[in-house]
């Protein structure tokens, strides 16, 4: 550089400005301009390289069989094919299990589910590639297909070993307690339904090597699976991700195939390919959120307090293992929820089903595992006749009792205060009188009121993904170029990680840019999961920052002759004993001092540890915590329901981003609630999905949100660990406060039988199994009438008598 | 040839695939990528685009409509005004981006720019006439955007903030900054456009097959009579997944949309004849005003893009068994009348579906119109529609039941399903039990069980048949209950449907 540029900034040679879009500010999202322009690029929109191919697969149409035949002559008759491959045509590695092996590129003489990639097509359009791909003839010799947990239980089918968490002596409290309940349940799977399907851009470079556009939360997995199927080291792959359009962990590993299909045909062909899902096949062929079949036997005191537990969590996991090790682990993490289960025993059983292998979805098992005890909750209260809430808020961590049944030791005890503040500010006790004065009059229409909590662990349980880097790179202009191993998936990650930045030189956040999180910038990244993205990453660029400042303040200690301590950074300047420098002069003096304004940063989780062969340690640095209050109404007739009015206080820690983490407590409250109310996944009973694109599978619409929806940060509460400015993670915990609707759905069925009885309800809570759980209800009302004992009522001290006449359903 | 206007710019179009959607053409064609594929089936807004048409009452201005791209053919663009997200993102953001942005309304953004295009249609017509949109309009116009991020909230504060008009505020000042230029109206455009609406409309493209738009009825009876192979096509909001889904190439189209016969609804002395080309959206206003049932039904029948393009005639023709309008027409006894180089045959519409998917429809005819008789003054309509979501979604069961009640006894009764059968059909045993009888509780459990005769449902994805069964006769207690005086029956002071409760706590 032979000469340095004025400073470009307006106002940046004013004397003082205050910093814009510092941590804890309401920034924009770095893309929102882009995004309501139509001009944020995914990677369908990229400018498209002379020559391209797209990709299609063939997948089975079985769920377990031996391929017999595969004639592929009509598939490379096809008009516009150029290529077709088989896992024959794989130079390197045909297995690209992320984890444990088991997960085929291509199929080879065996298919496990329906959907499964057979051969790829490379052709000259989109439409051509898929035509081609439905050409292929196949025979197939069918073997007996398992479709279902149970089933797999039934045949100890699992893709891993079962494994056990145990803490003092269950069995004994079980046999001894004054009361004990047991219950099954089963909790539905969920599909992603990222806007953006599947997708990726596969260019080969010069050398043997390939580059790759690619929708993914790993970036650094793509670029290794691709290296080992092309058989290729590491170096020769650059992965590059922009932005995804949605991931919610849909793109953890399940972008990884598409990319090693699309780099094979590339190096094939020497033509750049883009691999596309159609929403079907998207929906067919990538896993989902795992449904699971969980049981408990529980024992309480007559307070409701729990005194022990037994409880069994099995996922299915589909045919191989993925993710599902980690998945049914953490759904055994959560299986307390926020409670003390006592003495207790917690089961995980990993189900191998034929079915396509289910993988990572935002909360990631947590929310499986908490559904049973959630719904304990409900039991308890019933049983005893007391409010919900109170046995909730009885059972909560508290000092004394506060070891998890993996033995950590709960040490920040948010929940008590906040739940109190929401059951305060939601007017939870007036309202429940008012509901059940409600329900005593109405006929067909019920309410239903439930406030529940949700504490999540916070750090990926495999312990070696803790860990983040980061690049930072300050130019003469003062313009700052940042990097990380975190992707962008519209959860704001570049946003916070930016401010992070701006506010350790206390800059304007506009000075910062965020550019594509790639594999040659930041090398051997974690994905982007597990709630951790700007705790670890935030604290790696907070690491490199904070070296390139230590320069900077020795640079400006030496050059202005004052004390290290006299030099600090303020409102775009910097404060040099009583001089005040400009940011950008004094950058452009460092650098003509040849004072390094380049440096990477990295972080590694302290503190964290767990023990597989015992089930014990401590597997998360914190908790994340929330609760919410819903009410909903239900139509006896039919089982509609709407839900009506929505409160949610949530602990973010100190807010990186209120707007930003409002937004993700939102969010991620409608998909929890999706997933609990109208998200069906339906096979038939040949294991293939009967719900695959958007016509029969019904995400949340705008109709759904609650018209009086209320979300609020659970103020000054910084986390007591040295996270990034004390913040907390917020990307997986506020979908677990969906589960408040489905309690009170439950609530609103269960004043059918003056709530002395507690409908099972399995999700998704649909209007048929709302309108089953009405029937199963008003069955045992008819069979339990109601003593007329004032004490039986638990509302507020009437007699079952004036509950009136029902009107709903009978059998 | 076609022709038609691209965010104001003219475009001819002679040799394209006519089964090429707007989408692609976008996508492909022009290299407009703003506008995103979400699912190529009409389900999640992200294609969402604004069509104008001249309004034929003031062909000086153009109303815009929300459209998903992904499922309308280019030849139905002959004579619009199509506008792109991408023609809003000049230096000044529309007032809706602004909205959008203030309040954080994007994270992962891929729906978003079809939820600015939904939002623009709102804010054009609420501007158009100086009033702010209803919160139910607001929903309405959102009603086919899947957002799978943010849960709405934002998106509706930004609708509400970007589209709340102040009639107090100068209307030129009130003009938003992107549309300051005119360019939405420009009437050199309009004047254009009135031009190509008289022009003639085909598309051929040799390898891929023809797209006829015929002007008049004896157009369309010739092709019908001279093709008939080739497929009818008006919104194409069901046809269109043939392509998008099924990956078939249909090989000749003829549009439906240019014939004024088709498109006009007119009030006859004894009842209301509308043309099958009507779209669901021009039909609300009437039907609303006739039959209160139907236009809450109409809010719930697919979204706003697709009542824009969906019509009348589609969804007879098509004869799903869960279309949403036969069963209401079969219990308003509605007569369609069919057309062709023959002549015009009147059909009841109860004899019009013969079994899954097929009708009485001949080869060479096409359904013109649906008259829909004067009720008697003393007849109920009462329509339920039942499905997992609210918006956007297909009914698992649909029950229109017409009732006559004189001094307490029905004296006519047509209770028509849709989702019970392999057609639209009526409940014949079911009626039996009721007429000639008092409106009791007793005849109204001798229905319900009836229906166990009328029907033997299926399970699918949406619903068991035993749900079905079972939520079918709860419909009829539900209009039993809804009618009762509330001196008998405390229901009828109750609402007994979450939607009806839903907007009386507004």
């Amino acid at each position: 550089m032979r000469t340095l540029t004025t400073d470009p900034t307006p106002g940046a040679g004013l004397p003082r400005s205050e910093a814009h879009g510092l941590a804890g500010t309401a920034a924009p999202h770095e893309s929102n301009w882009l995004h309501v322009r139509g001009q944020a690029r995914y990677i369908d929109d990229l400018p498209e390289p002379t020559g391209l191919l797209h990709a299609a697969v063939g997948h089975s149409t079985q769920a377990h069989a031996r391929i017999r035949a595969m004639d592929l002559s009509a598939v490379r008759a096809a008009p516009g094919v150029i290529d077709v491959i088989t896992v024959a045509d794989v130079p390197g590695h045909t297995d690209i299990g992320p984890v444990f092996p088991g997960d085929a590129l291509l199929a080879g003489e065996l298919v496990e589910h329906v959907g499964q990639p057979l051969f790829a097509v490379a052709a000259t359009s989109h439409g051509a590639a898929r035509r081609a791909a439905r050409l292929a003839q196949v025979t197939y010799e069918p073997l007996e297909p398992t479709l279902t947990a149970e089933a797999a239980l039934e045949r100890q089918s699992f893709v891993r070993p079962t494994h056990v968490q145990l803490r003092g002596d269950p069995d004994g409290v079980l046999a001894g307690a004054p009361c004990r309940l047991q219950a099954e349940m089963r909790v539905g799977g969920q599909e992603h339904f990222y806007l953006e399907s599947q997708v990726c851009l596969a260019e080969p470079m010069e050398d043997e090597g390939v580059f790759i556009h690619t929708s993914s939360q790993h970036p650094t997995e793509v670029q290794k699976l691709v290296a080992e199927v092309l058989a290729l080291p590491f170096h020769s792959v650059q992965v590059e991700v922009r932005r995804m359009g949605g991931g919610f962990g849909g793109k953890e590993t399940q972008a990884a195939p598409l990319a090693c299909i699309a780099a094979l045909l590339a190096r094939r062909t020497g033509r750049a390919v883009k691999y596309r899902l159609s929403r079907p096949d998207d929906m067919i062929q990538t896993g989902k959120r795992h449904d699971f079949y969980n049981t408990y036997d529980i024992g309480f005191d007559g307070d409701g307090l729990l005194l022990g537990a037994d409880i069994m969590v099995a996922g299915r996991c589909g045919y191989s293992a993925d993710l599902s090790e980690a998945v049914v682990d953490r759904a055994m993490f959560h299986a307390d929820n926020a409670y003390c289960l006592g003495d207790a025993r917690v089961v995980g059983h990993r189900c191998k089903t034929h079915t396509v292998s289910n993988t990572a979805f935002r909360g990631f098992g947590g929310p499986q595992g908490m559904m049973i005890i959630e719904r304990a909750m409900d039991d308890i209260a019933r049983h005893l006749g007391l409010d919900p809430l109170d046995v909730r808020k009885r059972n909560l961590y508290r000092p004394g009792r506060d070891i998890t049944h993996y033995g950590q030791h709960i040490d920040q005890h948010v929940l008590p205060d906040l739940i109190d503040a929401l059951e305060a500010s939601a007017d939870y006790r007036q309202r429940r009188a008012e509901i059940a004065a409600f329900n005593r009059q109405s006929p067909v229409l019920k309410r239903g009121l439930a406030l529940t909590p949700v504490k999540f662990g916070i750090s990926f349980t495999a312990i070696h993904l803790n860990q983040a880097g980061a690049l930072i790179h300050i130019y003469t202009d003062g313009s700052i170029h940042l990097n990380h191993g975190g992707t962008e998936m519209g959860q704001g990650l570049y946003t916070k990680i930016a401010q992070v930045v701006a506010t350790v030189f206390r800059i304007d956040l506009s000075r910062i840019k965020v550019s594509a999180t790639r594999t040659d910038k930041v090398p051997n990244t974690s994905p982007t999961a597990a709630s951790s993205g700007s705790d670890l990453n935030g604290m790696a660029a907070l690491d490199a920052c904070e070296k390139i400042k230590r320069r900077l303040i020795q640079f400006a200690a030496e050059r202005y002759g004052v004390d290290p301590d006299a030099v600090t950074f303020a409102d775009n300047r910097v404060q040099v004993g009583a001089d005040s420098v400009g940011w950008v002069e004094l950058i452009q003096e460092a650098y003509l001092a040849r004072v390094s304004l380049s440096d990477t940063g990295f972080y590694s989780t302290p503190k964290i540890h767990y023990d597989r062969d015992t089930g014990q340690g401590r597997p998360f640095l914190y908790f994340s915590h929330g609760a919410a209050c819903s009410e909903v109404v239900i139509d006896t007739l039919t089982g509609e329901y709407k839900v009506m009015r929505v409160d949610i206080l949530h602990d973010v820690g100190d807010s990186l981003n209120p707007a930003i983490d409002i937004g993700q407590i939102e969010g991620g409250f409608i998909q929890g609630m999706g997933w609990l109310t109208s998200e069906e996944l339906v096979y038939d009973a040949a294991g293939r999905l009967l719900t695959n694109g958007p016509a029969t599978y019904k995400i949340p619409a705008v109709s759904d949100t609650p018209p009086d929806f209320r979300v609020a940060l659970w103020r000054n509460s910084p986390n007591r660990e040295a996270t990034v400015f004390r913040s907390k993670a917020v990307g997986e915990p506020p979908l677990m406060l969906g589960m408040s609707v489905w309690s009170a759905l439950r609530d609103a069925v269960a004043s059918l039988a003056d709530y002395r009885y507690s409908p099972p309800l399995d999700t998704p809570a649909t209007p048929e199994r709302v309108l089953a759980a009405v029937m199963d209800t008003l069955d045992w009302a008819d069979r339990n009438p109601a003593t007329g004992n004032m004490a039986d009522d638990p509302i507020d001290g009437t007699t079952g008598q004036s509950t009136g006449e029902q009107f709903g359903a009978r059998p | 040839m076609i022709e038609f206007y691209l965010n104001g710019q003219p475009q001819r179009l002679d040799a394209v695939d006519p089964n090429m959607s707007i989408l692609t053409f976008l996508r492909t064609k022009m290299s407009l990528t703003g506008t995103k594929e979400g699912c190529a089936s009409g389900d999640c807004g992200a294609c969402t685009v604004a069509i104008g048409s001249l309004d034929p009452q003031a062909p000086s201005r153009i109303r815009y409509d929300n459209v998903n791209s992904c499922i309308a053919v280019v030849g139905s663009l002959h004579g619009k005004h199509l506008v792109t997200v991408d023609a809003l993102a000049g230096a000044r953001p529309h007032p809706v981006q602004q909205a959008m942005v203030d309040h954080h309304a994007a994270q992962c953004g891929f729906c978003t720019p079809g939820i600015v295009m939904s939002l623009f249609t709102l804010h054009h017509a609420a501007h158009a006439q100086r009033q702010s949109p209803s919160e139910i309009q607001m929903l309405d116009a959102l009603s086919g955007n899947l957002c799978r991020c943010t849960g709405y909230r934002p998106i509706l504060a930004a609708g509400e903030a970007a589209c709340r008009q102040d009639p107090t505020t100068d209307s030129d000042t009130a003009v938003p900054q992107a549309d300051a230029s005119g360019w939405l109206d420009n009437p050199a455009m309009c004047a254009e456009l009135a031009r190509i609406a008289e022009a003639h409309a085909i598309l051929e493209l040799r390898e891929h097959g023809r797209y006829d738009a015929p002007q008049t009825l004896d157009e369309l009876r010739r092709l019908r009579r001279d093709h008939p192979e080739a497929r009818l096509i008006a919104g194409g909001t069901d046809l269109m997944l043939e392509v998008t889904q099924q990956l078939k190439q249909i090989a000749h189209l003829i549009d439906l949309t240019r014939i004024e016969a088709l498109q006009q609804i007119e009030t006859r002395p004894d009842g209301l004849q509308i043309g099958a080309a009507v779209t669901y959206r021009a039909l609300e206003p009437i039907l609303s005003e006739r039959w209160p049932a139907v236009g809450a039904l109409l809010k719930r029948l697919g979204s706003s893009q697709i009542r824009n393009r969906g019509t009348l005639g589609g969804n007879i023709g098509n004869a799903s068994p869960i279309g949403d309008m036969p069963p209401i027409l079969i219990a308003l006894g509605a007569v369609l009348e069919l057309d062709s180089t023959d002549g015009v045959r009147r059909l009841p519409i109860d004899d019009f579906f013969l079994d899954y998917k097929r009708t009485a429809l001949k080869p060479h005819e096409f359904i013109r119109g649906v008259f829909i008789p004067d009720q008697d003054p003393a007849a109920l309509l009462k329509v339920y529609k039942v499905s997992k979501r609210i918006d956007d979604d297909i009914s698992a069961v649909l029950g229109a039941f017409s009732l006559t009640l004189n001094a307490g006894i029905v004296t006519d009764c047509r209770l028509a399903y849709g989702g019970m059968a392999a057609i639209p059909k009526r409940a014949h045993r079911a009626e039996q039990m009721l007429i000639g009888r008092p409106w009791d509780e007793a005849a109204v459990a001798d229905a319900m069980a009836a229906l166990a005769e009328d029907f033997s449902p299926m399970s699918d994805v949406r619903a068991s048949a035993d749900y079905r069964r079972h939520v079918a006769g709860n419909l009829i207690r539900r209009a039993w209950l809804e009618t009762v005086s509330g001196q008998m029956h405390p229901s009828s002071t109750f609402p007994t449907t979450v939607f009806d409760y839903a907007h009386t706590h507004d």
